[in-house]
């Protein structure tokens, strides 16, 4: 019973984290401006990594924890360097 | 533990935690596509940062606790590092957007503070 509980309910939050990975996915095509694109890459740098929590509960590892740990850590960094690069036009000066 | 093991009442609570911090997360990302311009999509998707995180990481908590496979602090190394990046991020956007609309003259954005702005009144004769 929990199994099957389980089951379809994380199935059902992954289609929800999808449609918003592709509401994002959306926002980032038509930008219309490079800071829409970055702040829409950063949100779905966080929706995918609760994709990948969602994923590791119903898969019932601790690898994926990891996996979005890392996905976190790389979002941040590479928002940053977007937003240095949109204010100096370089990264490292 | 296997995933049939887990009582059903924790598996209710865990799917209903997930279910709630996927719609905020949609809801967040539904505003970023949808509102009018960048200082108001800005706000958006941190109802995803925020509560999103915070109900699946609690979700994901309980699991793992209950089915026993680890200690389940680890998610809040996640959420603790979540919490503290996404403001410092979106405050270094905002900003590089503001000194892009500014340097362009784009928009109807503030001058900086501290700068003497010259106004000219549009109608000097009126008392």
């Amino acid at each position: 019973m929990s199994e099957i509980i389980l089951h379809w309910g994380l199935t059902a939050a992954q289609m929800i984290i999808a449609l918003a990975m592709a509401f994002a996915a959306y926002r980032i095509v038509i930008g219309p401006r490079a800071q829409d694109r970055v702040l829409a890459l950063d949100a779905f740098y966080v929706a995918a990594m609760l994709m990948l929590m969602l994923f590791g509960i119903r898969v019932g590892s601790a690898i994926y924890f990891e996996v979005a740990l890392i996905i976190g850590i790389l979002g941040f960094v590479g928002t940053v360097a977007l937003a240095k690069f949109l204010m100096r036009g370089e990264v490292i000066e | 533990m296997d995933a049939a093991d887990i009582p059903v009442w924790v598996a209710i609570i865990v799917v209903a935690l997930s279910i709630a911090g996927a719609i905020l997360t949609l809801l967040g990302c539904v505003g970023l596509a949808r509102f009018k311009d960048f200082y108001s999509r800005v706000h958006a998707p941190t109802l995803g940062t925020s509560f999103g995180t915070i109900f699946i990481v609690m979700a994901s908590m309980l699991y793992f606790f209950v089915s026993g496979q680890r200690p389940a602090v680890h998610e809040l190394l996640i959420l603790a590092f979540v919490l503290v990046t996404t403001p410092v991020t979106l405050m270094l956007l905002a900003r590089a957007a503001l000194y892009r609309d500014r340097a362009e003259a784009n928009g109807n954005v503030p001058d900086p503070v501290g700068q003497d702005v010259v106004v000219e009144p549009e109608n000097p004769a009126q008392p």
